[in-house]
């Protein structure tokens, strides 16, 4: 008996040792991100040790003034204006038309539902150019429109899909037991129904708001003048533009423009994964 | 059972007009976001579209021309195959091997997720892609490591051999998201199939192909194909760490496009471009559904919901 217990005990223990030699590996190069910002071009490089001399914030400093006259300042606000935007109207839009697709009968609807999941696996690719043009026909071309109107009109089924899913798992029975005391449709999702949608909103939120913070592909097709940058495009901005690149300026910066995704990830954690183990995503 | 049936579509007719209200956004959304630049976009696959001068109708000229003589096609086709066939196995099966490895019970457990979920949180990011590329370069910190331990330095971002290795270990290295899925899923295999297999005297490995695969196999396939989509048409990596070199051996077919129809403005050979990479992605998609009605186990009939 006691030699079982010793066994199992060396066991986790030696279960312990290697996920945190794991989690090292994996982690190593945020870890080598996050403290060569406080290292100078030199130490970075030819350094063996991950931690730096002295934790001096000088490249924060130059990072930040940015290299065309534009600081990360700007960037920074632009980010936050256009992932704003375009998560508050992805979730009132997917939170509506899930509860639409979820709730109601009417005609053609599995035809139409088909379809929003068909453009869930529609490559982002096929539709570039010809938004393109559309965007640039509405005078959209260089400003956050371009994000923010589509989200309004559920353009990204993959979330109008997790609300749909969520709807499903919710008795029917509620509905009705309200629909008897004289709510209407809309009254029966916003006081009854939204409450109960907290994890998925969150994961909706997390997943919106990190997906667009980190684009780089759409920005740098839709996003033209450098004042309009969002951070994505003012990192390759620096990284381009500089004649002798400050790697650690760099490396704070890119620090910086990961810190507000981690942040939400951490401060949200436990109703985002609650919000995918329930949706359904799992099959 | 018909009763309930005709009694739900009692409902349902007295919803119906309601349910198209809320729906709206989306079928407006759909009809100018999404349908009209797909059909726009197999038009202009006809034409030598560009945003100056006159557009003609060139048939199936684009078409040709990208398997005839366009060399970058070609070599971006070979680099975006390798891409996806080397990182999508790769990353899934990490993904699935340390699922099983945290779906146990030990404590402290949440925090060892988190951390292996961290540089998915990150994804694509320009940051994400900044920090391999210094850390590959020439002069960078994994040739730090290895001069100092003795070994022969070596140009990982400028050398054809192994510029896309790189590019794959981006990618395989955020396995978190596919990870969260499957641990998800193992939570829901029912302990009782455990047991009693246990009884019958089944193995650690006999339970995991008799029991855990078959059981969330559902998932395995959604993964599959989602990240499928997703790794062609990978971008911010290879335009960031390699742009592309050396010799295309990192040409991924995202930068094809881009290059097309925003460098050089052929936007009607971008768009045929677009639509073989749609051909391709439905066929290998097709190709795994169909295995998929072999291979995938839907406990209780719960894919016809």
């Amino acid at each position: 008996m006691k030699n079982k217990r010793k066994k199992k005990w060396i066991i986790n223990l030696l279960k312990y040792v290697g996920l945190i030699a794991f989690a090292y590996v994996f982690l190593f190069p945020i870890l080598w991100m996050v403290f060569g910002a406080f290292k100078d071009n030199i130490e970075l490089f030819s350094s063996m040790s991950l931690l730096p001399k002295s934790f001096n914030l000088d490249s924060y400093v130059t990072g930040w003034k940015g290299t065309a006259n534009i600081s990360f300042g700007t960037f920074f606000k632009n980010s936050f204006i256009l992932v704003g935007l375009t998560t508050i109207f992805t979730l009132i839009s997917s939170i509506l038309i899930g509860y639409g697709f979820a709730r109601f009968d009417f005609p053609i609807k599995k035809i139409l539902f088909v379809t929003m999941i068909g453009t869930m696996m529609l490559p982002n690719a096929i539709l570039v150019v010809p938004r393109y043009i559309l965007f640039n026909a509405l005078g959209w071309i260089d400003t956050y429109k371009v994000f923010y109107i589509p989200a309004l009109f559920g353009c990204y089924p993959f979330f109008t899909f997790m609300f749909v899913q969520f709807f499903r798992s919710i008795p029917k029975e509620l509905d009705e037991a309200a629909k008897i005391d004289g709510c209407n449709s809309f009254r029966i999702l916003t006081h009854i129904l939204l409450p109960l949608l907290k994890p998925v909103i969150v994961s909706c939120i997390v997943f919106q708001a990190s997906w667009t913070w980190e684009d780089f592909f759409n920005p740098l097709i839709y996003i033209s003048s450098t004042r309009n940058y969002p951070v994505s495009l003012g990192l390759r901005m620096n990284l381009d533009t500089a004649a002798a690149i400050n790697y650690p300026a760099l490396l704070a910066m890119a620090t910086l423009s990961i810190l507000p995704i981690a942040l939400l990830f951490f401060f949200a954690q436990r109703a985002f994964v609650e919000g995918i183990s329930s949706t359904g995503l799992k099959g | 059972m018909l009763f309930n049936r005709i009694n739900l579509r009692k409902r349902g007719r007295r919803n119906q007009w309601v349910g198209y209200l809320y729906i709206l956004p989306w079928l407006i959304g759909f009809l100018i976001f999404q349908a009209g630049p797909l059909f726009a976009s197999l038009y202009f696959s006809f034409t030598d579209y560009s945003i100056i001068g006159d557009t003609n109708f060139v048939g199936l000229k684009n078409y040709l021309t990208a398997f005839t003589s366009d060399v970058n096609f070609m070599k971006s086709l070979r680099a975006t195959l390798l891409y996806v066939f080397g990182a999508v196995p790769l990353k899934l099966s990490l993904a699935f091997i340390m699922a099983l490895i945290l779906n146990s019970k030990l404590k402290g457990i949440r925090i060892f997720r988190t951390a292996y979920y961290l540089p998915s949180i990150m994804g694509a990011s320009v940051a994400v892609a900044i920090l391999w590329r210094f850390m590959f370069m020439k002069s960078g910190y994994i040739n730090t490591i290895l001069g100092f331990l003795g070994f022969r330095t070596f140009d990982w971002i400028g050398s054809p051999s192994t510029a896309l290795f790189v590019i794959i270990l981006i990618s395989v290295w955020q396995f978190g998201f596919a990870m969260v899925l499957y641990l998800a899923a193992l939570k829901d295999v029912p302990t009782e199939l455990y047991e009693s297999a246990s009884i019958d005297g089944a193995g650690p490995f006999r339970r995991l192909f008799s029991i855990t695969l078959p059981s969330i196999s559902p998932v395995i396939f959604f993964t599959i194909v989602m990240q499928l989509i997703a790794h062609f048409q990978d971008f911010t990596a290879p335009m960031i760490v390699t742009r592309g070199g050396p010799l295309k051996t990192t040409y991924l077919y995202g930068l094809l496009i881009y290059d097309n129809a925003f460098k050089f403005f052929k936007m009607g050979y971008a768009s045929a471009l677009s639509w073989i990479l749609f051909i391709i992605i439905a066929t290998i998609t097709g190709i795994i559904f169909k295995f998929s009605n072999v291979l995938v186990y839907y406990r209780g009939g719960s894919n016809e919901e």
